[in-house]
């Protein structure tokens, strides 16, 4: 027991909902030395991150805590406010997953890190601002006097996490809680910052706290790992032995959840489905009346790709890059130039009237499994809403039945289509979105980023049911993902996109493991490396 | 910023023009004229007045003419006060409305969100309650219960305020009306500000405002409420334009002589040149301070940029 900074016992956490009581915590003990590095893994709702935020006195309005979170003698669960404002931000501080939202819109990052060093080093502005300059130095963000006086918006994801760490540490904290703070980066943003926070831990010696669901983060940067599950934890050791010999099921689980397997090309003499040639699409940003010619951004440039039947093709790169636009552009479901060629017919200049009986063959499943599901409808008429379309003729009896079929194929209880979106996972919710897509009996099924928003096990049960329904129904899917792992087992065919432009492509052996340009090399080592 | 503020004025001429061409027909479809109600005047003299005021020119000459003199900057005589021009009875009936109601505004504005701040920190609990019961029950009484009631108690009983009339902007003959005024304007406020202020205590930066040891001051004043104000601003711009050019009911039960009478005074009577000047100086008046909302907007809020 060498210098022990934090040690919790007991903690629970509870929240007051419309539904009851609900336990998110369920009694957890750990403590962390000072300089090292705990990683407590799980999934969304293992209580992971409500576990720390009681320790730090955020929980919500309807959350409460008890037990002992023993900060250097003093019991940090229902202190006074203002006792507790003399340690956060001072000696524990705490970074957040949304480098997005987490700065504050409406103040310069300059006078954002400024405010707390004032607070509680009691210095004057001159001395803080000196201090903050220092501090982006350290997080590495070029031309730090300038950036001082930067609003959030007019920095990057990746910059706005190095400003919130360069906040977080202004202070020298003895100790660092990182709440996933490189879920929301490109994977190549994200293996920088892993890098920074790593190297700037080893600098400073501070302990850190890092709340991952991402088992290859953890490899990386921690010493010991606690597996949380449903608000308890299951496992504890060090990150070595946790890897080697996983003793509890659920943490075997977790480290077998990376998606595996490889999809086998199709015959090369399966007909071609989609082909675009010299993809374009270009979008106008400001201009009008007095306010000069606008912006013209191209988002898709000079692209082609062809989709065979029972190909996937994967298109990966970040975020930014025009996958997504690329392939709502082949769809015909925002304008660009160039040719698209559907079961040898071209579709690039058809109308809305005549695009529509074409519809049912060209389906997408999107990222967001909650925004994407209207939450007044039940699933049932989600999954059938389709059809009225595209087979109006067929009573609602059978569209009910045709409901039943479709949710038993992406393998969900037939029983549970009269129940509303909220009311599933979100691995659930991401089944239905497919069920939707395949009850039209598509060709062409647009996956854009269908994982992403999901834990890694039910990552791996998604990437499996896609697979069995293409071999099923001989579907051809365009597979787009800033997930290489999981890229890797869905397709066997590989575009890289970087700035609209395509940068290469080849079978994913090629492209992963022998990358001939310098940004795929890039984002491989990002992605893969160990 | 410059170049935005005149493209925004340019774009005004339009739907100026646009409103003053709807109303100038609207007002000539509806039956009579000016001088018709008086019985009195024999044909000869109303041909004769009428012909003076080129009344018995077809309307779109009359169109043309006052579109002409309104380019000109002449509102025209009014009908019916006659010895009077437009702009002589907006000049002293303006002022004194823009009196009042900039009070009101500014008496909303601060209460509202003062309020609206208290009961969005002690959300769900009995303070909270009690101003979101007051803010609705006062959008829902209307100005006209209220009036009379403040006159009653101020005035009759209690004799801290006098009844009613100007008596050339004394303090107390301002406090009833302003306070009238403001009531409903404060409670929307008070709600906007509740709303606004409870989704901004919600944001992720509030929650790293805090991780960071800030006071609450800090928190709540700095972070959270300047955030919140933005909807107010927003809200604040047409409110004003309504409040500076007068209130009919307010104006008529305290016996002010601002302009809010005369809207429907003028429609009523068919004195066409002031219900067209009155049409025009809401316009203005909405227009003005709608550019001004945008532009407050960009100072608040740095992702509002315009160029």
């Amino acid at each position: 027991m060498a210098d022990r900074i934090l040690s919790l016992e007991d903690v629970k956490v509870r929240f007051r909902t419309l539904d009851g009581v609900v336990e998110a915590v369920k009694g957890v003990s750990l403590h962390v030395e000072a300089g090292e590095t705990l990683a407590i893994v799980g999934e969304s709702g293992s209580g992971k991150s409500q576990l720390m935020m009681a320790v730090m006195g955020l929980l919500a309005g309807n959350g409460e805590a008890e037990g002992v979170a023993d900060y250097r003698g003093t019991n940090l669960i229902g202190l006074s406010k203002t006792k507790l404002n003399t340690i956060r931000g001072r000696k524990i501080t705490m970074i957040f997953q949304e480098p997005m939202t987490s700065l504050d819109p409406l103040f310069t990052v300059g006078s954002q890190i400024v405010e707390p060093i004032i607070r509680h080093q009691k210095v004057g502005a001159a001395v803080a601002k000196d201090r903050a300059i220092e501090m982006l130095r350290l997080v590495r963000i070029p031309d730090p006097e300038r950036r001082m006086a930067s609003y959030p918006h007019e920095l990057s994801g990746g910059e706005r996490q190095r400003v919130m760490i360069a906040m977080a540490l202004a202070n020298d904290p003895d100790l660092l809680i990182a709440d996933e703070p490189t879920t929301a980066l490109d994977v190549t943003i994200q293996a920088e910052i892993l890098e920074l926070m790593a190297g700037l831990q080893r600098r400073l010696g501070m302990g850190m706290v890092f709340i991952t669901h991402d088992l290859n983060i953890i490899k990386r940067i921690a010493g010991r790992v606690c597996v949380m599950r449903r608000g308890e934890i299951v496992e504890e050791g060090e990150m070595a032995d946790i890897f080697a010999r996983p003793r509890h099921p659920y943490t075997k689980a977790l480290l077998e959840a990376e998606p595996t397997g490889r999809k086998a090309p199709p015959p090369a003499n399966a007909p071609k489905i989609l082909d675009g040639t010299d993809m374009r699409v270009t979008f106008k940003i400001g201009g009008g009346f007095l306010a000069g010619p606008p912006i013209l951004l191209k988002a898709v440039d000079r692209v082609s790709l062809t989709l065979r039947r029972g190909q996937t093709i994967g298109i990966v790169g970040e975020s930014g890059s025009g996958k997504s636009t690329l392939a709502r552009a082949l769809l015909r479901l925002i304008p660009s130039e160039g040719a698209i060629t559907f079961d040898g017919r071209n579709i690039a200049g058809l109308g809305r009237n005549a695009m529509r009986p074409l519809r049912r063959q060209l389906q997408i499943v999107l990222q967001d499994p909650f925004g994407s599901l209207s939450p007044r409808m039940t699933a049932g008429h989600i999954v059938t809403e389709g059809l009225l379309v595209h087979e109006p003729s067929i009573t609602s009896r059978q569209r009910d039945a045709r409901a039943a079929q479709a949710l038993e194929e992406v393998q969900l209880d037939a029983a549970l289509r009269n129940r509303y979106p909220h009311e599933f996972s979100g691995g659930q919710r991401q089944r239905i979105a497919i069920a939707r897509a395949i009850i039209l009996k598509p060709k062409v099924v647009v996956l854009d980023e269908p994982t992403s928003a999901l834990d890694r096990q039910v990552q791996k049960q998604i990437v499996e049911l896609l697979r069995g329904l293409q071999a099923h129904n001989d579907l051809s899917y365009l597979f787009i993902s800033h997930d290489l792992a999981v890229v890797r087992a869905m397709a066997d065919h590989i575009l890289v996109m970087k700035d609209g432009r395509l940068v290469e492509q080849g079978s994913p052996d090629e492209v992963m493991d022998h990358p001939r340009e310098d940004y795929t090399r890039r984002l491989m080592a990002a992605a893969f490396a160990a | 910023m410059l170049r935005y503020v005149i493209r925004r004025l340019l774009t005004a001429i339009p739907t100026l023009f646009l409103i003053v061409t709807i109303s100038f027909f609207l007002m000539h479809v509806a039956p009579g004229g000016p001088f018709n109600m008086e019985k009195g005047i024999p044909p000869e003299i109303k041909a004769n007045i009428e012909r003076v005021f080129h009344l018995d020119e077809p309307v779109w000459m009359q169109y043309l003419r006052y579109l002409n003199n309104l380019i000109h900057g002449d509102l025209g005589p009014s009908y019916i006060l006659l010895n009077f021009s437009v702009a002589e009875l907006f000049r002293v009936g303006l002022w004194v409305s823009a009196q009042i109601g900039a009070a009101a505004l500014a008496l909303s504005l601060v209460v509202g969100s003062a309020l609206g701040v208290i009961a969005a920190l002690r959300q769900n609990r009995v303070l909270d309650y009690v101003v979101v019961a007051t803010a609705t029950a006062g959008s829902t009484i209307p100005t006209f219960v209220i009036a009379p009631i403040i006159q009653l108690l101020f005035g009759l009983t209690w004799h801290m305020l006098p009844i009613g009339g100007w008596n050339d902007g004394a303090f107390l003959n301002k406090v009833g009306p302003v306070i009238t005024l403001s009531l409903p304007q404060l409670a929307t406020v008070a709600r906007l500000m509740r709303g606004s202020m409870i989704e901004s205590l919600h944001s992720d930066h509030i929650n790293t405002a805090r991780s960071l040891g800030l006071s609450d001051y800090a928190v709540v004043v700095r972070h959270a409420m300047r955030g919140a104000l933005l909807p107010i601003i927003s809200y604040a711009g047409p409110a004003a334009a309504g409040l500076i050019t007068g209130s009919i009911i307010v104006e008529t039960i305290f016996q002010i002589p601002g302009v809010g009478r005369y809207f429907i005074d003028a429609a009523l009577n068919r004195d066409y040149t002031l219900v067209m000047g009155t049409v025009v100086m809401i316009a203005v008046f909405t227009i003005v301070f709608n550019l001004v909302v945008d532009l407050l907007y960009a100072v608040a809020d740095p992702r509002v940029r315009y160029d």
